[in-house]
């Protein structure tokens, strides 16, 4: 049976502004099943964004939104949790917004596992703004900004999530549409900071670039590339390489910051004698 | 259960094709701009195109 996903869509929003293909589309869909099966409340839910093209999403879903300044969609959910503990905040955004620009709003949050739920859109490049290249442009590839190749190597935002400390990492690709629902589903039921990389694809800014001619041919590397984590344990480096692990690659229990923070409160009432 | 209906809405398909190259049984055909149902009797309901379509405008009921 369809899933009516227009019980959780701003009406008449639709169609959306992504272009053909893009894979932003599809995990939003994955996001509002998760949402629905996780039975979130409306009006108990916070869905803040920084700026770019997977930071268009909260303009489409009626939950409280927030559309904020580029990369500091992090810092203003933990406004928001800090303020309002009691509230599900989950930041979406892609990867020039999260790992470049708001890099450093990224790695703190995850330090302080404060219970959010982050779904990265890694679509390898800046869409939104001509096709520059990002800190996940895979090294050699073509952007606007690198027509002869890009130098630089990448952030691996999984590797970045767990050293800064989230203790609920997990990676998945648009082409694998169940499993986005699933593992933001686990996220969303995780207790502290929850980092979901969803692998996208870009055909008008990154796809033209580099010889990928239809969003079906992008779609297919991504299925190509993808290695879900318990076949990968059986597979020899020279089959890895060039592969990226899929499913939860990270989960551990540690101190959420928000109870944390509640206990240094009573703790100085106490001591102020209130 | 009744035989699937699936659905292409077209003011919303943006013609990327997904659902036409990755069903299963080839329920789909690119007419013009946009994916159009041409074999509705050959769907299964496995559902991936309404998953993968990225516009909200694939659904099978």
């Amino acid at each position: 049976m369809a899933f009516d996903y227009e019980q959780y869509l701003r009406p008449g929003k639709l169609p959306h502004i992504w272009c053909p293909g893009c894979g932003h589309g599809i995990v939003m869909k994955g996001l509002l099943r998760a949402i629905d099966r996780c039975g979130l409340q409306k009006n108990n839910t916070a869905i803040v964004s920084g700026t770019g093209c997977a930071s268009r999403l909260p303009g489409y879903v009626d939950f409280n939104t927030l559309h904020t300044a580029h990369g500091r969609a992090a810092a203003f959910a933990t406004g928001i949790k800090m303020a309002k503990p009691e509230m599900d905040v989950l930041v979406v955004g892609g990867d020039g917004d999260g790992i470049a620009i708001g890099g450093n709003h990224f790695i703190h949050a995850c330090r302080r596992n404060i219970d959010m739920t982050y779904v990265l859109m890694n679509n390898y490049i800046y869409g939104m703004t001509g096709g520059q290249f990002s800190p996940c442009t895979p090294t050699g590839d073509r952007t606007s900004t690198t027509p002869y190749g890009n130098p630089d190597p990448i952030f691996d935002v999984a590797k970045l999530a767990i050293g800064a400390g989230a203790t609920f990492v997990a990676r998945t690709t648009a082409f694998h549409a169940t499993q986005i629902d699933k593992l933001i589903t686990a996220g969303l039921r995780h207790k502290g900071m929850a980092v979901i990389e969803v692998l996208d694809d870009c055909p008008t800014a990154f796809g033209r670039h580099n010889k990928f001619r239809s969003v079906v041919e992008m779609m297919k590397r991504l299925k190509d590339i993808a290695v879900p984590t318990q076949a990968a344990s059986q597979m020899s480096p020279d089959q890895l390489r060039g592969k990226i692990l899929t499913g939860i690659l990270h989960q551990e229990e540690k101190p959420e910051y928000c109870e944390q923070y509640q206990q240094v409160i009573a703790r100085a009432q106490a001591a102020a004698k209130f | 259960m009744n035989n699937p209906k699936v659905e292409v809405i077209e003011d919303y398909c943006k013609g990327c094709s997904i659902c036409v190259e990755f069903c299963p049984t080839d329920v789909f055909e690119m007419v013009g701009f946009v994916a159009r149902v041409v074999r509705p009797e050959a769907c299964t309901r496995c559902m991936l195109c309404e998953l993968r379509c990225p516009d909200f405008a694939v659904k099978v009921y």
